[in-house]
Parts: structure tokens; C-alpha cells; sequence
């Protein structure tokens, strides 16, 4: 394998990644809060469809992304309605949602489009370009050091690199504000938080609006960056994957990033590996893209490590009488 | 004012259901509505597209059958107090088990392979969940999480099955081979005229044996009391001298058993072999099913008769007003899901306040407030 191959390798795992990351942080915020939610999947689905349906009527990315961002808030909130104020069941809460997005999104796109669910096409101002960051292509000149910057860093969607700044963004906001300080607390006892005189149901609704927020732009970037239009169930399970990467990482911001470029490579490696073979042996590749899970699995097993979510969390909260 | 009363029992089993199912009409209906499309008219076409001849009916219980086993996997892991996600990876596996026996005993008859595939279906679907039910049990991981991943997993490994093993030679879709007509489950078509050319077959009286057992196994076994006191408090269980891991390990096991039995009635007697994703969601179904159905097998029965209704009257739907489908269907599941799964305070509490109004008690003390205010 030369470098050109091992770039291009990297480079796939950051495009692939970056899905992952945005509905991984998402989800830490609501689970960190005390809210389950197995709905990222949903979030980013009607987001992915609100964001390829307005580019394509408007021509202009940005409002796709301002829709995406608008439904999968709303979405959020409607899930939230039930799992916070209505203390419903939190898991049933998210495969309804799931469920709803597979159908909206299907059934609006195809009466508003006529094309198989399909949104048009998308072109030009409608669809997020690569950034070139500056200096790439001088930067690029210097060997070794050049190629990483000129290919790997540089060149990306924007939405890219919101996924990777949201990294410190949260680690800064969970670990070094006061918002951070209560949302933990409010998701390991929210009790105490009550007593402390802050209200609970408001912080969970802070905690799905920016889950809300943050599904938004990976729904967004499947398919007005990555990919040009909207398809029939585009996400295929990521926010899935997202949840798996979000109980390896412990429920933690930083761990999230590598375990998402972890699933990423995989992901990445399991295209590429179509039909390769390993002295002799053929790997399959649905070995490999039955490893992300496979490993959640071992590690909520305990088997490497031990992964143990807030305490609090799938708890309606309810104020004694 | 006095706390509010639990509902009657009545108002919990029919009422808040059928509310909950007139709000996703409504909810629905009005997403056709803003299509530009008349609701009625639609739901006049799911009606005559599920009931309106023999051929419509027939397809109509060929879909609740699937839906009777998804939602008792699902009811049955819910008394136990665990929510079993999995129905769609359980199913899934379970194809494996019935296709090697079909293939293996194609030659002898079906009144052999059955009971062999049922016990096959079984023991697939049932070991498919009873992994998740060993991770809670025994190492704490919970049951929702696992069965997530234990139905991508059985994607990918049933990709591969069908893909390497199974597709014989000469054949280019990934499917395995056709089982010989013999070890077919027979159609209700060649008894009953109506049902010609329908897909349902004698896994019908499965289900229906299924609803009795689960029955008899939930309200009158020594078991079912351990279950459901488990699914209650599982802290009194184990005071009781049940062990709860014990418990969660079998409950899921008979779950995912059940769940398996999906996969009965579309290899054995729908499809005839095994193809990709022949699940069609139909675990997720389940749940809807089990929600409406209140874990109840009176409920399951009606609720999967329901669905089943939704799901062939949303085929014929697009023969009646072009470009609506059977999505619109995945809408209102959802849309059930949701308010009677997830939103139930929703009507709960105006329900509690509307009932007690009626209540002999209620007016007693609305009499007395009277009586001491004009005392004074």
C-alpha cells in the first residue's frame, strides 16, 4: 500500500466519519441529560430530507441546511414532548420517530418530487463545495507534511469541519461551564438537581435542542455535501452506528471522535476490501461491517472495559407530590 | 381535590387505544390532506383493499399471521418488564433454521417438516435473543442496545449466508434454493376458493395456537406469575425466590422463539425459499402491535388483524388514487407507536379527570362540598 493509497484511505475515513461524529455528539448531549434516545437514526433522516428537498426548490445550500436544521430541531422537540413533559417511554419514543421519518420522508418525496422518493439533483449552489484551506496548495509543495495538509485537512465540506470543532466545543462546554456541570448531573441525579432549585425538564430540553441541532447537520451533510439529493433511507443505519460508537466512547466527547474515525475506517477499509483476500483467506466484508456493532456488544458486555451510561438515563423525572 | 383515580379497567383496554389510534388517523389523514388528497377517500380505499373479496382478505391475514408472532415476541418480553427491539434480526436467523430443515426433509412431507421447522425456527430465533438476554443477565448490558446491534449483525451475517452457503449454483439473486413442493406449507386457497392465489397458509392456526399459548403461559404457569412479577418489581421477584437472570434468559429465548416463527410462515409458506430482508420490518410491526394489542392476546389478535388490514389495504391503495402507497401506512404505524406507546399522558389524565366526574364516589363528595358550603 503506497501513501497515495493510505491517503485516500484516511481521507474516506473523514468523510465517512463526520456523520457519525455530528449524530454521536448529538446523542451524548440527550443521554448525558437522562434521555435515551435511540431516535438519532429518525433526526437525521428528516433532517437529510428537509435539507435536500429546500436546496433543491431554493438552489441554495445554506437553506437547505437552515431547513435541516429547523425540522430536526422540531423532531427533536416532539420527542422530547413525550419523553420529558409527557414522561413517556423514552426507547419507544425513538422507534416512533424512526419509524415516522422512514415513512414522511419516503412518502413527501415522492408525492412532491415524482422521482422514486428521490429529490432532484443537486448542482452547483445547491450543494456544499470542498474548502480549500489556505495555503494548501503551497503547503502541499513540502513533502510528507504537505500531502497530509494539501489532502487529508484541507479540502473538505464545511460540515466537516463543524463535526470536528464540535469536539472541543463540547468537551468545553460538559467539563468547563455550568450548563456542563448540570447536564451531568441531572443525568446521573436529577433529584438533586431539582433540590438544587434548577429545573430539570428545562435542562433535558436544552440537552434535545442541541441534540436536535446537531442531527441536523449530519442529516444535512448526507445529502446536500456528501451526496446530491436526498434518497430513499440514506442514513441506512449511521445513527446507529453513532449510538454503538457513542456507549464506546463512554458517553465521553473526545473517546467519540476516535471512535468514530475508528467505525469510519472500518467503513472506509470495507469498501475497498471487496473481495481482497489475506493469505489465501477471503475476509468478508460483512465481518467488517458487522464489527461496529460486534465490538459495542463485547465492550457493553464487559468483556473489554465496561461501558455504564448516566444513571439516570430512560428515567421519566417526576417532582414528588 | 382528591388524587386522581387509575382508569377503569375498560377505558385503559379499549378506550385510550382506540383514541390514540383516531389521533394517528387524524394525524395521518391530515399528511394526505396536505398532499392534496381527499383522506376519506383513502381510508374508503385501505378498507376495500383489505376486506373487499376473498383475494383482499386472504392477503390481510397472510400479514396479521406475521404480525400475531412480532406482536407476542414483543408482549412476551414486555411482561417480563424487557423491551425486545430485536424481532426483526430474531426473525431474521430463525429463516436459517427453516430453510435447512426444508431443504434437508424436502423430499418426505410437510407434515413432518413442520413440526421439525417450528422447533428449528425456534431455536435460531430464540438463541438469536437469548445472547442479548445472557448480556443483561449475566454481565448488565442492556437488552435494548444489544438487540439494536443483534439485528445488524444478523443483517450482515444473513447477507453473507445467502450470499455464500445458501444460493445454489446457477442462481445469481442472493436466495437459496426452492424447497420441493411437498415441504410446502399447503395455502388456505386450495380448501377455501376465496382465498385462491393468497399467500395465507396453515401457519394461520400457528399464530392462533401462539395467542392461546401465550395465553395460558402468561396468566395460568407458574412461570407467567414469575414473569409478570418480574416485569412488575423485580426486586419483590427476587424476595419471592425467582431468580431474575434466570427469568430474563428464558423470557427473551421465548421471545425471540416466537419472533422465529415470522420467519415460518414466509419461508415455509410464503416465499419457499430464502430471500434477502423477508422480514420486511415485520418486528417492528410487532411493537406497534403489542402497544395497541395492551400485551393482551385478545388485543394482539385484533391489533395484528388491524395492521395486517393497513398493510394490504395500503398495496391496493396506489391502484385507487395514484401516487399514494403503502408509506403512508409506515406513517400512521409510527404516528400508533407514538401516541399509544410514548405519549400516553396525553389523554391519561384528561381521561382520569373526564371519568371521574361520572364516578358514584366522585358525585358523593361533590354532594358533601355542597352540603358544608350551604351549612355554613
Amino acid at each position: 500500500m503506497d501513501i497515495q493509497m493510505l491517503l485516500s484511505l484516511l481521507d474516506a475515513t473523514i468523510r465517512l466519519s463526520t456523520p457519525l461524529l455530528l449524530a454521536c455528539l448529538a446523542g451524548l448531549y440527550s443521554e448525558r441529560s437522562g434521555v435515551f434516545d435511540i431516535g438519532l437514526e429518525g433526526k437525521m433522516l428528516m433532517a437529510a430530507f428537509a435539507a435536500g428537498a429546500v436546496a433543491a426548490m431554493t438552489g441554495s445550500a445554506w437553506a437547505g441546511l437552515l431547513a435541516a436544521l429547523a425540522i430536526s430541531i422540531m423532531t427533536a422537540l416532539l420527542q422530547g414532548a413525550a419523553a420529558i413533559s409527557l414522561r413517556g417511554n423514552q426507547l419507544i419514543a425513538g422507534v416512533a420517530i424512526n419509524m415516522l421519518a422512514a415513512g414522511l420522508t419516503t412518502f413527501l418525496g415522492q408525492q412532491w418530487f415524482r422521482q422514486g422518493g428521490r429529490t432532484p439533483q443537486l448542482s452547483g449552489e445547491g450543494r456544499f463545495g470542498a474548502i480549500e484551506l489556505p495555503f494548501a496548495r503551497e503547503i502541499g509543495q513540502i513533502p510528507l507534511i504537505g500531502p497530509i495538509y494539501q489532502e487529508l485537512i484541507s479540502g473538505h465540506y464545511i460540515l466537516v469541519y463543524v463535526a470536528f470543532l464540535a469536539v472541543p466545543v463540547t468537551a468545553y462546554v460538559l467539563y468547563r461551564t455550568r450548563f456542563g456541570l448540570r447536564l451531568r448531573a441531572v443525568g446521573e441525579n436529577p433529584k438533586a438537581v431539582d433540590t438544587a432549585g434548577i429545573s430539570v425538564v428545562r435542562l433535558r430540553y436544552q440537552a434535545v435542542l442541541i441534540t436536535g441541532l446537531l442531527c441536523g447537520f449530519a442529516g444535512a451533510y448526507f445529502s446536500i455535501a456528501q451526496g446530491s439529493g436526498f434518497g430513499n433511507n440514506m442514513t441506512a443505519g449511521k445513527g446507529f452506528i453513532a449510538l454503538a460508537a457513542l456507549i464506546f466512547a463512554k458517553w465521553k466527547p473526545v473517546p467519540a471522535m476516535f471512535t468514530c474515525l475508528l467505525f469510519g475506517f472500518l467503513d472506509a477499509l470495507q469498501i475497498r476490501l471487496q473481495g481482497a483476500r489475506f493469505g489465501g483467506i477471503e475476509i468478508p466484508v460483512q465481518a467488517i461491517q458487522a464489527l461496529p456493532y460486534v465490538l459495542t456488544v463485547v465492550l457493553l458486555a464487559g468483556f473489554i472495559g465496561k461501558a455504564v451510561g448516566p444513571k439516570a438515563g430512560g428515567v421519566p423525572y417526576t417532582k414528588e407530590r | 381535590m382528591s388524587a386522581l383515580r387509575p382508569l377503569p379497567r375498560w377505558a385503559d383496554v379499549v378506550l385510550l387505544p382506540l383514541l390514540n389510534l383516531l389521533l394517528a388517523f387524524i394525524v395521518s389523514g391530515l399528511v394526505v390532506l396536505g398532499i392534496g388528497h381527499n383522506p376519506f377517500t383513502a381510508i374508503w380505499a385501505i378498507v376495500t383493499g383489505a376486506f373487499g373479496n376473498g383475494y383482499n382478505i386472504g392477503y390481510t391475514l397472510y400479514y396479521a399471521t406475521n404480525f400475531v408472532f412480532a406482536g407476542l415476541a414483543v408482549a412476551v418480553a414486555a411482561h417480563g418488564g424487557l423491551f425486545n427491539i430485536g424481532g426483526n434480526g430474531q426473525a431474521y436467523v430463525a429463516g436459517l433454521g427453516v430453510i435447512l430443515v426444508a431443504l434437508a426433509l424436502q423430499d418426505t412431507h410437510w407434515l413432518l417438516i413442520a413440526p421439525v421447522a417450528i422447533l428449528a425456527a425456534a431455536a435460531f430465533g430464540g438463541f438469536w435473543a437469548f445472547i442479548p438476554g445472557w448480556l443483561q443477565a449475566k454481565r448488565g448490558s442492556h437488552v435494548v442496545i444489544t438487540t439494536i446491534m443483534f439485528n445488524f449483525i444478523a443483517s450482515a451475517l444473513m447477507i453473507y449466508m445467502l450470499n455464500r452457503v445458501l444460493k445454489p449454483a446457477g442462481v445469481s439473486g442472493p436466495e437459496s434454493a426452492m424447497i420441493a413442493e411437498a415441504g410446502r406449507m399447503p395455502k388456505l386457497g386450495q380448501f377455501f376458493a376465496p382465498f385462491n392465489y393468497t399467500p395465507v397458509n396453515f401457519s394461520i392456526f400457528l399464530a392462533i395456537a401462539a395467542l392461546v399459548g401465550v395465553y395460558v403461559l402468561v396468566w395460568h404457569t407458574r412461570f407467567g406469575y414469575a414473569l409478570r412479577v418480574m416485569g412488575q418489581n423485580p426486586t419483590a421477584a427476587r424476595y419471592a425466590g425467582i431468580s431474575n437472570s434466570r427469568m430474563i434468559m428464558l423470557t427473551m429465548t421465548l421471545s425471540g422463539a416466537l419472533a422465529g416463527m415470522v420467519a415460518f410462515n414466509e419461508v415455509l409458506g410464503v416465499q419457499n425459499r430464502l430471500v434477502l430482508d423477508f422480514v420486511a420490518d415485520a418486528g417492528f410491526v410487532g411493537i406497534a402491535v403489542a402497544l395497541m394489542g395492551r400485551n393482551h392476546p385478545v388485543g394482539i389478535a385484533l391489533a395484528a388483524l388491524l395492521f395486517g388490514a393497513l398493510y394490504q389495504g395500503g398495496n391496493e391503495l396506489q391502484y385507487v388514487i395514484s401516487g399514494l402507497d403503502r408509506t403512508v401506512v409506515v406513517i400512521i404505524q409510527a404516528l400508533v407507536i407514538l401516541f399509544t406507546g410514548a405519549m400516553e399522558g396525553l389523554f391519561r389524565p384528561g381521561l382520569q379527570h373526564t371519568l371521574m366526574l361520572f364516578s358514584p364516589e366522585q358525585k358523593a363528595e361533590a354532594i358533601e362540598r355542597e352540603t358544608v358550603k350551604s351549612e355554613s
